[in-house]
């Protein structure tokens, strides 16, 4: 692996430097404390009954079977829920337990729940509850949502949102013209660290603590309350390590269970979802189809897009508005557009509900641009690379929304620097096995092997759209010789805690910064999602440790007779540029007693109008992705050889765990480019499971050749861009022109199978 | 940190047996016989460090050293695993110290969730006990049945080739 | 003790014969996934742990045969002289699961569970393994194609244990593969094992997870011998491993399911069945 990125000599802790993790040695040692991981005295269980059906009728509950089974303490239902019904982070329109007369509208949906001394008895308990259920015939196709002649399966009606973008000339007609209906499978976030929450009621009866691993504290926290009909402040959430996320757990799943079954039980409770139930208990990746068609001239220049994409919501709406928008909005990708026609449809099916995953509705939009730009090439006679650098964005182009781009915009250097990373040796006749499609499987020799090549670049928002403000807050605290920083920011595994602390370091001229437990007893972080956290709440940690150091500045002035204008900090010293005095900084924060709070806010956005014009997104990052793929052209087996990427990531702040978020997120867009999908037959999930849920292995993992460019983004309060999200996006469709070169057909659908290879 | 919760009702059993792990001989009461090992360990033993993800041997995260052999610890019953030695993370380190694998895992960026690391801490220190120069490609094999869904494998390749090569330069 | 624990065969004959409703327990890595996640309840169980004579193995040279204990795991069976005899069987123990897996899982596991997907039974089934089970009426030997009868029904009778398996050690070539959507891990979507005996002038193939049980395709094999030479070193003419795989595809019976189609399956193994037959030419 290569980064060019060197070492730039500063203090190591600092930004730019590879600085320790601070849960790191918990983590290795096994003493980090996950969700998870967490007990109480006088605990009890928790678990959930879900709805086998995908649409049905609730005509009954019995639980007198479970109170009947010794341990039990504990069953609650819908009539148990004293607060709000329902609960969602657009539309509050799903139940905290599908009631009776209503219907169930996902395989899964929560029914019940109840609480035991262990496991295994929750476990009978569950199977003791009688519900009977009238089965209706799901609605699955969204075809049908759209054109109507499904039945309204919820009150607020099939449609979540449909959003048109109307841009320029819309009659112009190319000279080539390319168009494809792509479709895109259910992705799974498959975080490692499956859900537990623990739910600890208050002796007063009228309020709780709750660990939890989430995305958002805060919005959790209201739920919960609106819920449990009790005031937000009685209710103190805290962090619980999070194994993962990637947008998995940015809706609620057992949190309310878990709260109600303490409340109601008057025990600490743990609900701990188990793998199978990890897939039925959060949102997935919304399954797409997108048609589109692009118009060129005879050089290749885009002209015009034309697209309709239509986004499977499954059961509850979630985030499928914005996941949506965001689809529509980047149907250009990065190149120049000034004319589109999109149309763009979430619907509301039985099939499982789908919200946030890395990428929200990027990803699939990518795919599709990116499919069309092999088209394009082919039909302009243009290498992948040529057409691409033709018509890549700049900073200052119009966008199809109206808003133009003023982040930096390296689109074609991404291209160039990716271009420029030497490809990988070719197979030779012996060849390690393990390195061939099929491995060990023993399918394939060295001779039955074909390679491609396969370019996808990307272009992705940073922070929430159309006028939302995703603030961030944090508190610096000085005392006592101590540095403290407390957020509710969520740590997911992406190393906020460890930028947290780089941050302070470098403000603050001090090695040793401390960090508060993350709580709700600090303002909103907002999501760890949107690749928005190093932006948000690295802006608010700066923020906060920039006004304590003007107070510890204010005090240094006073206490030492120097003029406030000279101080600064230069490595761990106070230095008056006036005097040359110089002061420790750990000597200078003895006997301070400093507090501030300080929000951050990015630029606020807007509506988009009926036809999608709008500034509606605060700013945008950049990747490029070159896959080499060999492929068994007889057995349709995949092997990725080398990802190479040129990633503008604004600054590294962190280059190890640059790299990290960089590997991290190309396996995840392998995944979905040739073996993950939750496959769902009639509103239910096949394959619920590891063992048929598929995520890469060490040995699918190809080599990664990367390079950060590094323009600082100058409306970024650290000069960096979020990096998480635009590793997974331009991946997959790089992989899959690569199998496309390899095997001469159009494969328009990912996952791609061996079956799609060579059938 | 452990909370023997008297088990009641539908679950009980009144199994009790032994356990010996990390040196030490623990007792177990009043368990199911149906607990796994990795049930064993974190729910009733203290030690929390193996992590359960998918309980059917198909995540690695629950990665233990039963008999000197690397296994799944959610596969193996734990009433069976009676009159063995059993080996987790919590006592790989000596006295609360970092082994070299723990140390290059942290230095290498090989870290990031956290919650696959203790079975590959273990796999690891097993893969080279008994292969100490693996190549890249036997690293990745010994390593095929721990999933890693944060780094990509990358940085934890490079901590296993770190650890190969410091040991052979202290050897 | 929760579990029995016989501490060797005898004991392990008498304390199944007196709980004949017991459940056999060795790697547990079938069983402990059905108790984990399938709800299955365990009741009396009798732990092989102990019983370290299932975990032998020895070659009887003069009889070209080796035995091997139903409880010596996949791990020990990937190297050394197991893996110069029976080469199959090492590839194959190679695919099982993972590391972890392999380091617990048994012969007499795949045997137990019997599944069309158990990686070790193509080549049982190629090499015509006998399969040495002991219960309380005695020892008996099944034929390996009459041991499996069904999609996870073997032939075993109450009580009734394996004890070990032999395979012949033959002259020639053998080898094995195993279709899978990803490079690790994978429960096998179709498989193969092909076995060239140069002294006998036979082939036999043997396919996993295209049927009910493991399929030999005995009209391709017959075909296969009269259409050229298995004896000697001749080359291979392609278009008869072609034509070979073709047949071999045609005697499958593979189903649709989430994991893959039978159109793929069919072609699959007919795939395989070209390539292994060609590189036990080559």
């Amino acid at each position: 692996m290569s980064s060019t990125v060197a070492s730039t000599g500063t203090r190591h802790g600092t930004l730019g430097t590879s600085a320790s993790r601070p849960d790191g040695v918990a983590k290795v040692q096994g003493g980090f404390a996950f969700s998870s991981d967490m007990w109480a005295d006088n605990m009890l269980w928790g678990a959930t009954l879900r709805s086998p059906h995908p649409y049905a009728r609730i005509i009954s509950i019995d639980v007198s079977g479970a109170y009947a089974i010794d341990g039990v303490t504990t069953v609650i239902t819908a009539a148990d829920v004293p607060g709000k019904l329902t609960y969602g982070l657009i539309m509050q329109d799903q139940p905290v337990f599908a009631a009776i007369g209503d219907t169930v509208r996902y395989s899964g949906e929560p029914v019940a729940a109840v609480a035991a001394d262990h496991p295994e008895t929750c476990q009978r308990a569950l199977a003791a509850i009688k519900v009977v259920y009238e089965v209706l015939t799901p609605v699955t196709d969204p075809e049908d949502c759209i054109s109507g002649i499904a039945e309204q399966i919820h009150p607020d009606g099939n449609i979540f949102r449909h959003q048109r973008i109307i841009s320029g000339d819309t009659s112009v007609v190319g000279a080539i013209q390319v168009e494809g209906m792509y479709e895109i499978g259910m992705q799974d976030q498959a975080f490692l660290g499956l859900e537990s929450a623990l739910a600890v009621p208050d002796s007063g009866g009228n309020g709780l603590e709750i660990y939890v691993a989430t995305q958002w504290l805060h919005e959790d926290r209201k739920q919960i309350a609106d819920c449990l009909n009790i005031p937000e402040e009685n209710i103190r959430l805290v962090l619980g390590g999070v194994g993962g996320a990637f947008g998995a757990r940015e809706d609620i799943s057992l949190q309310v269970h878990t709260a109600l079954l303490a409340m109601k039980s008057g025990r600490p409770v743990r609900i701990s979802y188990g793998r199978e139930e990890s897939f039925y208990g959060h949102v997935h990746r919304h399954p797409a189809k997108i048609w589109m068609k692009h118009h060129a001239d005879s050089n290749g220049k885009i002209v015009k897009i034309e697209s309709r994409m239509v986004f499977d919501g499954g059961a509850y709406c979630s985030t499928s508005p914005a996941v949506l928008v965001n689809g529509i909005t980047h149907t250009q990708g990065p190149y120049k557009c000034d004319n589109a026609v999109v149309d763009g449809w979430a619907v509301r099916t039985n099939n499982p509900p789908c919200g946030a995953m890395r990428g929200f509705g990027v990803v699939q939009a990518c795919f599709a641009h990116e499919s069309q730009m092999e088209k394009l090439a082919v039909a302009a006679g243009l290498s992948p690379v040529e057409i691409r650098l033709l018509n890549a964005m700049e900073t200052g182009d119009r966008m199809i929304t109206g808003q133009i781009m003023d982040s930096v915009a390296p689109v074609a250097q991404c291209i160039r620097e990716t271009d420029a990373i030497p490809m990988p040796p070719p197979m030779t006749q012996n060849a390690d096995l393990r390195t061939i499609p099929g491995g060990t499987g023993l399918t394939a020799l060295p001779s039955n092997i074909k390679r491609g090549v396969g370019w996808g670049v990307s272009i992705k928002n940073l922070m929430y759209s159309e006028g939302f403000d995703d603030y961030s807050t944090a508190r610096c605290r000085i005392n006592e010789g101590v540095v403290t920083i407390k957020f509710a920011t969520s740590e997911v595994g992406q190393g906020f805690t460890m930028l947290a602390q780089q941050i302070a370091r470098t403000v603050l001229g001090v090695d040793d910064v401390f960090l508060d437990t993350i709580d709700t007893q600090v303002g909103s972080a907002g999501s760890t999602s949107a690749s928005r956290q190093t932006w948000m709440s690295g802006g608010a940690v700066q923020a906060a440790c920039r006004a304590a150091l003007e107070k510890l500045f204010d005090h240094i002035a006073i206490k030492n007779s120097l003029s406030r204008d000279g101080l600064e900090i230069e490595g761990t010293d106070i230095v008056d540029r006036l005097t040359g005095q110089r002061i420790a900084v750990t000597a200078a924060i003895k006997g301070v007693d400093i507090d501030c709070t300080e929000e951050y806010h990015h630029p606020a956005t807007e509506d988009m109008d009926e036809n999608g014009q709008g500034n509606c997104h605060v700013a945008y990052a950049f990747v490029a992705h070159r896959a080499v793929v060999d492929v068994d052209l007889e057995l349709g087996l995949v092997k990725v050889v080398q990802i190479a990427t040129a990633q503008d990531v604004g600054r590294v702040l962190n280059p190890l765990a640059a790299m990290g978020q960089l590997e991290g997120g190309i396996a995840q867009g392998l995944g979905l480019a040739v073996m993950e999908e939750i496959i769902v037959k009639d509103g239910k999930v096949r394959n619920p499971s590891f063992t048929d849920y598929l995520l890469p292995t060490f040995l699918d993992a190809p080599t990664v050749e990367m390079v950060f460019i590094e323009e600082h983004e100058p409306k970024s309060p650290l000069g960096a861009k979020g990096i998480g999200e635009p590793p997974c996006i331009s991946v997959t469709p790089a992989i899959a022109n690569a199998i496309r070169q390899a095997v001469g057909r159009e494969l328009p659908r990912v996952p791609i199978r061996p079956y799609d290879i060579c059938l | 940190m452990s909370i023997n919760i008297p088990v009641s009702g539908a679950a009980q059993s009144h199994e009790i047996y032994s356990l010996r792990v990390n040196g030490q001989l623990h007792e177990v009461k009043d368990a199911w016989i149906g607990e796994s090992l990795l049930y064993v360990l974190r729910e009733r033993l203290g030690l929390p460090g193996a992590k359960g993800a998918c309980e059917q041997g198909e995540c690695g995260s629950c990665t233990v050293i039963l008999d000197s052999k690397a296994v799944c610890s959610c596969l193996v019953m734990a009433a069976d695993a009676v009159e063995t030695e059993i080996l987790t993370v919590e006592g790989l380190g000596p006295n609360g110290a970092l082994t070299d694998v723990q140390s290059a895992f942290l230095s290498e960026g090989g870290v990031q969730c956290g919650f696959c690391t203790p079975g590959f801490i273990v796999a690891v220190h097993h893969l080279l006990e008994n292969n100490p120069q693996p190549t890249d490609d036997e690293i990745r094999e010994a390593l095929s049945g721990n999933i890693c869904r944060c780094t990509g494998y990358g940085r934890i390749l490079e901590a296993v080739r770190t650890v190969a090569d410091q040991r052979r330069k202290n050897s | 003790m929760p579990v029995l624990i016989p501490r060797n065969v005898d004991e392990l004959v008498e304390v199944f014969q007196a709980n004949p409703q017991a459940k056999l327990l060795a790697g547990g890595t079938d069983y402990m996934v059905e108790v984990n996640l399938h709800g299955r309840k365990p009741e009396t169980m009798i732990s092989l742990r102990q019983v370290k004579e299932l975990t032998e193995w020895s070659i009887r040279s003069t009889q070209s045969q080796i035995t091997i204990g139903a409880g010596l795991p996949y791990a020990d069976m990937e190297h050394g002289e197991i893996a110069r005899v029976v080469p199959a069987l090492a590839q194959a123990a190679r695919t099982v699961g993972s590391p972890q897996i392999r380091a617990a899982g048994t012969l007499g596991g795949n045997l137990g569970t019997c599944s069309p997907a158990g990686d070790s039974l193509p080549v049982l089934a190629a090499l015509g393994a006998t399969i040495h089970v002991i219960g309380p009426d005695g020892n008996r030997d099944i034929d390996f194609v009459d041991f499996m009868v069904g999609v996870k029904k073997n032939s075993l009778l109450p009580s009734e244990f394996v004890h070990s398996v032999s395979l012949p050690i033959i002259e020639g070539w053998q080898g094995y593969a195993k279709v899978g959507t990803r490079n690790a891990m994978v429960i096998s979507t179709a498989s193969a094992c092909l076995v060239r005996d140069i002294d006998e002038g036979i082939v036999t193939i043997a396919l996993g997870s295209v049927g009910p049980t493991i399929i030999r395709a005995y009209s391709a094999e017959s075909w296969l011998m009269k259409s050229t030479s298995l004896r000697s070193g001749a080359p291979l003419d392609p278009s008869v491993a072609q034509e070979f795989g073709r047949r071999v595809a045609q005697e499958s019976r593979p189903i649709d399911d989430h994991r893959s189609t039978a159109e793929y399956r069919r072609h699959a193994v007919g795939v395989l069945a070209q390539r292994l037959l060609t590189r036990s030419f080559s």
